[in-house]
């Protein structure tokens, strides 16, 4: 055993040296027009040791190190606990989600813009998850090609806006009703597949739509994008300096304020929130209601579900519109935030790092997707002065998350209505 | 009632069932036995459209089901109780029956959940339960029950008495007796013989997807080829 983990050690350790010192042990530098090869200094060398030292140890005292590592409480004692009543507990957290959204109401204007800028950046990602969360976490969908309804819906605005001059509030439930018909004709020949092979046919269209839009010029602007998308308006007051288009009023000067960039950046952040709390509340809705039970139950097990007289097809397909609903409700306001895109934004790291937040938040669980959104897009900014190494920390992260807690931040807690008993 | 005439089954290009007749009479518990792979399943399958019969017809209450799909079969007051149970694990006890109710109005769920807590009060107990906790004859009461809740004149199970223990066993098929006096129709497929037999009034034997004996219960139980191969001599 002990002479089986050393050999083991003494592997991991010589493949940590054989990865990191070619990286970080030489530095190619430019003289004149030369490149040459040096050696880089010899605290780096002496930390690239050092680290394959620790590796060497790590593997050496491996399951001592785990067992102790086990024996450290779950940070979240209780989530081994029986849950609480479930009435007392829906209470709770209504109270704690509304104390949080009038907060969230306020909290805009006591900070800097560029809070409020991520923060509606969060918001759009809350949207995103929490419709993605129909199609995974309830539905069972594997969707690695969601964030082609987001592209559907920014799309949309861009060009309506481009073309035909209509407002974002005409442009939003356009551009959502559009993402869910893309949803309903993707989704009618492909829900008939299963699991992987689902996942693979949807991560063709996600990058189909990317392509396309790279590529039809003519229509999308291709690479270069499409800019000039306008900014929302208050009952039809602007919130630039100047007023761009006729017959509308600007915000500062009818209210006799001073003009400030900020209320553009709150403004949109309030809308952003209105969004996703519509989002949230219209998705507990459907979560309720039969449908919502009929999603899980074919995820839990179609045959007996279509044993019960359900269709199969219909059901996944409302799964299916439905995220590409508010993915396309996220996307028109995406457009409109940054005033620009290109297919640049629409690529599949975007579809991963959305399916990562429904993951960590606990799959189903709305709460807990909310939370992961905060948090998974928050964490690479507040990691930004380890600048280029802070898609590392963003990985350890989601590693030991889900090394400690597999189930996402909040698992999904049934909730059930229980009808009244007839008198 | 239900009615399969000559029907032939294919997986692909294997046929299954090679021209199998059977009928099941208005208020009857018809039971049909027969060893591993001899089709069983398969001819329930069928009758539920997945997959469908490549020739024959399947007739339920004069009406031709044959090419239907599964989801307008299984909404026409036929009930499967499929093999294995098939709870939803996650759902609880409650909700495992709504979803069998999930085509009736709120008032009819709560009537025929009254009903279904009356013929297994276990399931009345358990009824926040999530439903993969429970022991396997207590998820073969839900399965029976989830299958009641859509009010149907004809149930069809399918190994009810599969993996459970002998007491169990007896419970289940003490409440199938009960669903013929409800006046339920029952089509009941089964390995265990002996106990399928002595309830039925009258059993199909099938052997590699034919037909080989049709009788009464009681005749089959007596019947010296079925006691050698199914009843153990």
């Amino acid at each position: 055993m002990a002479a089986q983990n050393l050999k083991h050690a003494l592997f991991c350790a010589v493949i940590t040296l054989i990865i990191s010192y070619p990286i970080l042990g030489f530095n190619l530098e430019a003289e004149g027009i030369n490149i040459i090869l040096n050696g880089a200094e010899t605290s780096t060398i002496v930390m690239v040791f050092l680290a394959a030292v620790v590796v060497f140890l790590f593997q050496l005292f491996r399951e001592n190190i785990m067992a102790t590592l086990k024996s450290i409480p779950t940070p979240l004692p209780q989530a081994n606990k029986e849950p609480m009543a479930e009435n007392k507990r829906a209470r709770i957290e209504s109270w704690v989600l509304t104390a949080i959204v009038v907060l969230a109401l306020f909290w805009p204007f006591f900070v800097s813009r560029g809070s409020v800028d991520l923060a509606t950046l969060v918001l759009i990602y809350i949207m995103l998850a929490l419709g993605l969360n129909v199609v995974v976490g309830l539905a069972g969908l594997l969707d690695l090609g969601y964030v082609a309804f987001y592209a559907v819906g920014a799309y949309t605005f861009a060009l309506l806006s481009e073309y035909f001059g209509i407002s974002f509030w005409m442009s939003l439930p356009l551009g959502a009703l559009l993402a869910a018909l893309f949803g309903l004709v993707l989704g009618f020949p492909v829900l008939r597949l299963r699991g992987d092979y689902l996942a693979i046919v949807t991560l063709g269209f996600g990058e189909i739509i990317r392509i396309l839009l790279n590529n039809w010029t003519s229509l999308t602007g291709g690479p270069n994008g499409i800019g000039g998308i306008p900014e929302p308006t208050l009952f039809g007051m602007e919130f630039g300096r100047r007023v761009k288009e006729e017959g509308n009023t600007s915000f500062h000067e009818t209210f006799g304020i001073a003009y400030s960039g900020e209320d553009k950046v709150i403004f949109l952040y309030l809308i952003s929130l209105v969004l996703a709390v519509f989002t949230a509340l219209v998705i507990r809705r459907f979560m309720r209601m039969p449908v919502g039970r009929a999603w899980e139950a074919l995820r839990e097990d179609e045959i007996a579900a279509r044993s019960l007289g359900l269709n199969r097809t219909a059901v996944k397909l409302t799964a299916f519109t439905i995220g590409a609903f508010f993915a396309g409700f996220a996307g028109t306001v995406f457009a409109s935030k940054q005033g620009f895109i290109s297919p640049e934004s629409f690529v599949f790291l975007e579809s991963a790092i959305i399916l990562a937040i429904v993951v960590l938040g606990g799959m189903g669980s709305q709460l807990g997707v909310i939370l992961a959104a905060i948090a998974v897009t928050i964490l690479p900014e507040l990691a930004r002065e380890f600048s280029e190494y802070r898609m590392l920390i963003f990985g350890a992260a989601m590693v030991l998350m889900m090394v400690w807690r597999p189930q996402g931040l909040m698992p999904m807690r049934r909730i059930h209505i229980e009808l009244k008993k007839q008198e | 009632m239900l009615v399969l005439e000559d029907v032939h089954t294919h997986y692909g290009k294997i046929e299954a069932l090679h021209g199998v007749s059977v009928e099941v009479k208005k208020g009857e518990i018809v039971s049909l036995i027969g060893a591993n792979g001899a089709g069983k399943t398969t001819l329930l399958m069928t009758v539920c459209g997945h997959p469908q019969a490549s020739s024959g017809r399947v007739i339920l209450n004069d009406r031709d089901i044959t090419r239907k799909p599964t989801a307008q079969i299984m909404r026409s007051g036929i009930a499967i109780v499929p093999e294995g149970r098939r709870v939803f694990s996650g759902l609880t006890v409650e909700e495992n029956l709504h979803m069998g109710g999930f085509f009736n109005t709120k008032a009819e769920i709560r009537k025929s959940q009254d009903h279904v807590y009356e013929l297994f009060p276990r399931l009345k107990e358990r009824e926040h339960q999530r439903a993969g906790t429970m022991s396997g004859g207590e998820q073969q009461m839900l399965a029976i029950g989830r299958a009641l809740m859509s009010r149907p004149n004809m149930i069809i199970l399918d190994e009810p008495s599969l993996g459970l223990a002998p007491l169990v066993i007896k419970q289940i098929f003490e409440i199938i007796g009960h669903l013929r006096e409800e006046g339920i129709t029952v089509f009941l497929v089964e390995q265990n013989a002996h106990q399928a037999l002595n309830l039925a009034d009258r059993g199909y034997v099938l052997e590699t997807g034919r037909i080989r004996l049709h009788d009464t219960g009681k005749n089959l139980l007596a019947n010296p080829d079925v006691q050698n191969a199914y009843l153990g001599g």
